[in-house]
């Protein structure tokens, strides 16, 4: 309608208004560049953060994570609702530009938007009013009556934003009757006129309004017309200058925020960008310690993040009532950006983040399980901000005592426990069969790299066994680094001590170069996630899991069926095998393989899986939560109807195990490793009359 | 304040699986790992603490060889001021008395207002701060759990007594005190902090310059001498439970209370 064509039709009375519509529009956009440009400030104050790089892919992600809007179906109802209003405003942009430039130039029309093109432009356009006005009702209902739980802002976090979010769906509503009204009375008055006139959407909010005010005298008519256009005018420039002060922000953050988003998976960002590992000595300061040490990318999280409570929603921190919900890193930091950079008057100086604005425990309440991250609609940062914070704590010596024995043992002895690195490779001994220690006499192709706690720990030695029974199994000249391995370093770098992680690194990556391996296989997800991402110059990596899918593939392995049907199998994924690795169906395709298993799956599994407590050093910490990760876990499985809990991860075995334990569930659920299971499973003397049998049951199961 | 603070590299007993030697004099030393004894750590921390809260400096010192640098370093990155290392071959062997005696002539050396130590050396025998005191002449107070820096010339120091209850004590300075674990939180210090320092240079000081009467120390003066080492045999010592757990548990409590663990 409007600005889309014959406007000048109904629109006599803006000439003697040109000059205040021209006023409202310079000042609007004035204070609105005014606005973010005080809002930049911060962001040009930040670390260096390079995300300029691989163009493609970034306009790639922007398709489908800004256009697509690719996560918001995860939450069926807010995602539809938000899809809904989203294609309304990319729909309504160029009506509403034009509406707005009508105001100084009425006879102005959108380019494309003329004749036929135009006609079902407005047709569309009013029902996409429409259905952004009904959208903005549902939401406030949703907010005021239902109020989902996940809005709720415990009051150690900061103020509850229900006020601020409905005043905003009222603006955005606003917005809608006053576009639909400025049609509706154009129409009306062009109609009585007997000037022709475009017929309105059928059942559209003008068509409605045009239904109502239709029979009004011209002069109310005209008098609706220049008011609606003065609400609509006012109110959209209102709403673009109060957006940058709260949650609406991300209306014009979240173009860029998706477009530079991080696009590496598993990976960690290094301590300084632009600096290699040999200069670190030269940096002062590592880590977040004030604001202006985040990079201008993770500022622009900030900024961007809609305060959705998806991320906290799936946080396990936050399930088991540990201090920590993603939501909340974010809108602290804003909260602090918005005081300390604020819109008028100067800058103010910063002070330290932690025991102002975060609390110790509340940053290492983190299991870097990666939830929050794969849920987040806008892509925001998580696991990167908490690494940086920890960096920070550790550069002052800010560390929990329960973790300074573990980091000393794996500084002395390159493991937490501060075993001795002689007996490392003790487990070995009794696998059953010669495995290679490769110290320089033995060779083998394969290396099975096999971690500290693994090593160590006598319950989880046992996968150690297996794996390396099934490494054996399927033909692999398979070796271990015995002595010569230390941890992987991998959550000793989560933790944010990177020079001992890279003396780790360092120290393996020599013993595994050193041993001529032509591929590495591990059972422990932290250690694959490592040695893949944080470990450079290494051969291929691969989990187990996806070797024994592989040869399963080609044939080379066959399963006995299981003897206890009354065994119900639930596999939990690993978080550092999921989320952050893709790897789900390998470990699936294995079960499944077994003839008789039956397999349910969790509500949470896959990329939702839920962590099982956390690996590495987290065994150490000992959080503030009111329940474990892990009973929750085991608590899921029960529901789902399982009795045996299948993982991939020697970390979530302790945890699951323990969970099973305190949860009460001892004699009525069990864990077992997936390397385990196939290790039970597996035919190893396939010949004659048993393999037809085996055959037969394989095809019967 | 001027505040020295004596320690002492051990090795690190909960990293180790302790073996006696074949001679049975002593533990296996060929693969333990080392560390600054960790009651000694907290004094340190305790004296960052309070150099921070009234200003001055902080001194650690130990008496070793090369070795013992490493603990000294550790402690600088920790960031105390000053490290000196106390070296002479005449010195070796020396017995608790002995070990006073050195630090009381570099204490004679410098003006310290305070001077702490562990309560006790993971492989000692909790005596050097006694003694170090009492050749200085200086007031003593053992086991001190907080320090409290309030009036001029005098601390109030706490010890844990029976119960759990504490027991404050005023002390004239200058004065030594023996630190108890669990007095705060010792800051972490990382393989950045260790590698800033690498570089600081530590004076070593012997005999000569200390001035220490060497007939007083070293194996020949020691009158304290350790005659064997062995592992105690295994005795009946443990109580076996085979309840349930929640019985388990009840019994467990019901142990404890009779022994006076519960109030």
């Amino acid at each position: 309608m409007v600005g889309a064509y014959s406007a000048s039709q109904f629109t006599d009375w803006l000439l003697p208004s040109r000059n205040l519509f021209l006023a409202i529009h310079v000042l609007g956009v004035a204070c609105f560049f005014y606005i973010v440009a005080r809002r930049l400030v911060p962001l040009t104050r930040g670390e260096r953060d390079p995300r300029f790089n691989q163009p493609w892919t970034r306009l790639g992600r922007l398709v489908k994570f800004w256009l697509g809007q690719w996560k918001h179906p995860r939450y069926k109802f807010a995602g539809t609702l938000h899809i809904l209003i989203f294609t309304g405003f990319i729909l309504l942009a160029a009506r509403a530009f034009s509406l707005l430039i009508v105001g100084v130039s009425e006879d102005f029309v959108m380019p494309g938007l003329s004749g036929a093109a135009g006609r079902i432009y407005n047709f569309v356009t009013d029902y996409a009013a429409t259905v952004v006005f009904v959208c903005m009702v549902v939401a406030a209902v949703r907010r005021l009556v239902f109020k989902p739980e996940r809005y709720a802002v415990p009051a150690k976090y900061g103020k509850n934003h229900t006020a601020d979010a409905v005043f905003l769906l009222g603006l955005i509503a606003t917005l809608m009757v006053a576009d639909s009204l400025f049609a509706a009375s154009q129409a009306a008055g062009e109609a009585q006129q007997g000037k022709p006139s475009e017929a309105l959407a059928i059942l559209s909010l003008p068509w409605i309004f045009q239904a109502v005010i239709g029979s009004m005298p011209i002069a109310t008519l005209w008098a609706l017309n220049v008011s609606a256009y003065l609400v609509h005018a006012v109110t959209f420039y209102f709403l673009l200058c109060y957006r940058p002060f709260g949650i609406q922000f991300h209306v014009e953050t979240s173009l860029f925020s998706i477009y530079f988003a991080k696009l590496e998976r598993g990976t960690l960002k290094p301590v300084r960008w632009g600096v290699t590992d040999e200069h670190l000595d030269q940096v002062k300061s590592f880590g977040v310690k004030k604001f202006e040490d985040f990079t201008w990318k993770h500022m622009l999280d900030f900024y961007s993040c809609a305060d959705c409570g998806r991320c906290a929603d799936n946080c396990p921190a936050n399930a088991a009532g540990r201090p920590l919900a993603p939501r909340f890193l974010t809108t602290k930091a804003r909260d602090y950006a918005f005081e300390h950079y604020p819109v008028f008057g100067k800058a103010n100086h910063s002070k330290p983040l932690i025991g102002n604005v975060y609390s110790e425990d509340e940053i290492w309440s983190c299991t870097t399980c990666g939830a929050c991250e794969e849920e987040c609609p806008l892509l925001v940062e998580y696991i990167d901000k908490i690494v940086d914070l920890r960096r920070g704590m550790i550069d002052d010596g800010n560390v929990p005592q329960s973790l300074q024995k573990p980091l000393k043992a794996l500084e002395s002895r390159g493991n937490p426990y501060g075993k001795m690195e002689k007996k490392r490779g003790d487990w070995a001994k009794s696998v059953g069969l010669q495995l290679k220690i490769l110290n320089g006499q033995n060779h083998a192709d394969m290396l099975y790299f096999v971690d500290s706690v693994t090593s160590y720990d006598d319950r989880m030695q046992s996968i150690g066994r297996a794996t390396a029974r099934i490494l054996d199994h399927v033909g692999n000249n398979v070796g271990i680094l015995g002595s010569a391995e230390k941890d992987s370093g991998h959550e000793v770098r989560r933790f944010g001590e990177e020079l001992l992680f890279q003396s780790l690194r360092d120290h393996n990556t020599e013993a595994i170069q050193a041993s001529g391996v032509e591929r590495i296989v591990t059972a422990d997800p932290h250690a694959y996630n490592a040695l893949k991402h944080d470990y450079k110059n290494l051969p291929p990596v691969e989990h187990v899991s996806q070797v024994i899918a592989r040869e399963l593939k080609a044939g080379k392995l066959q399963f006995q069926p299981v003897d206890n049907r009354e065994k119900v199998y639930a596999y939990h994924d690993p978080c550092y095998l999921g989320r952050h690795n893709q790897v789900y169906d390998d470990p699936r395709a294995v079960l499944d393989a077994i003839p008789g298993l039956k397999r349910v799956e969790m509500k949470r599994s896959r990329d939702r899986s839920f962590c099982c407590g956390g690996g590495g050093l987290m065994l150490f910490y000992e959080p503030k939560e009111e329940q474990r990760m892990g009973v929750l876990r085991v608590r899921m499985a029960a529901e789902a109807g399982a009795n045996v809990i299948v993982t991939a991860c020697p970390f979530c075995m302790v945890n699951i195990e323990d969970a099973i334990k305190v949860a009460g569930f001892e004699g009525k659920m069990t864990a077992i490793d997936l390397t385990e299971l196939v290790d039970q499973q597996l035919v190893r003397d396939v010949s004659g009359e048993k393999k037809a049998e085996l055959e037969t049951a394989t095809c019967g199961g | 304040m001027e505040i020295l603070v004596c320690v002492r590299r051990v090795p690190d007993m909960s990293e180790n699986e302790i073996e006696l030697n074949a001679a049975g004099d002593d533990v296996e030393r060929d693969e333990l790992v080392y560390s600054v004894n960790e009651a000694d750590n907290y004094a340190v921390e305790e004296a960052l603490q309070i150099r921070d809260r009234v200003g001055g400096s902080v001194t650690v010192v130990t008496i070793g060889g090369e070795d013992d640098e490493e603990v000294l370093r550790r402690e600088l990155a920790m960031g105390v001021n000053h490290a000196v290392l106390i070296s002479d071959e005449a010195f070796n062997g020396s017995d608790g008395r002995g070990i006073a005696t050195i630090l009381k002539d570099f204490v004679r050396k410098g003006r310290y207002d305070l001077i702490l130590t562990g309560v006790q050396a993971d492989d000692g025998a909790a005596q050097v701060g006694g003694m170090l005191a009492a050749l200085l002449d200086y007031p003593f107070a053992s086991l001190v759990n907080s320090i409290t820096t309030d009036s001029g010339g005098k601390l109030k120091v706490s010890r844990e007594i029976e119960g759990g209850n504490r027991e404050i004590n005023e002390i004239d300075l200058p004065c030594v005190l023996s630190i108890q674990t669990g007095i705060n939180e010792p800051r972490y210090v990382g393989m950045r902090g260790i590698r800033q320092v690498a570089s600081i240079p530590i004076p070593a000081l012997g005999a000569s310059e200390l001035g220490v009467q060497t007939a007083s120390v070293g194996e020949g003066a020691a009158k304290v001498r350790r005659v064997d080492y062995f592992i105690p045999p295994l005795t009946k010592g443990a109580e076996m439970l085979h309840g349930s757990r929640e019985e388990n548990a009840e019994k467990v409590l019901e142990l404890v209370a009779a022994r006076g663990g519960l109030k």
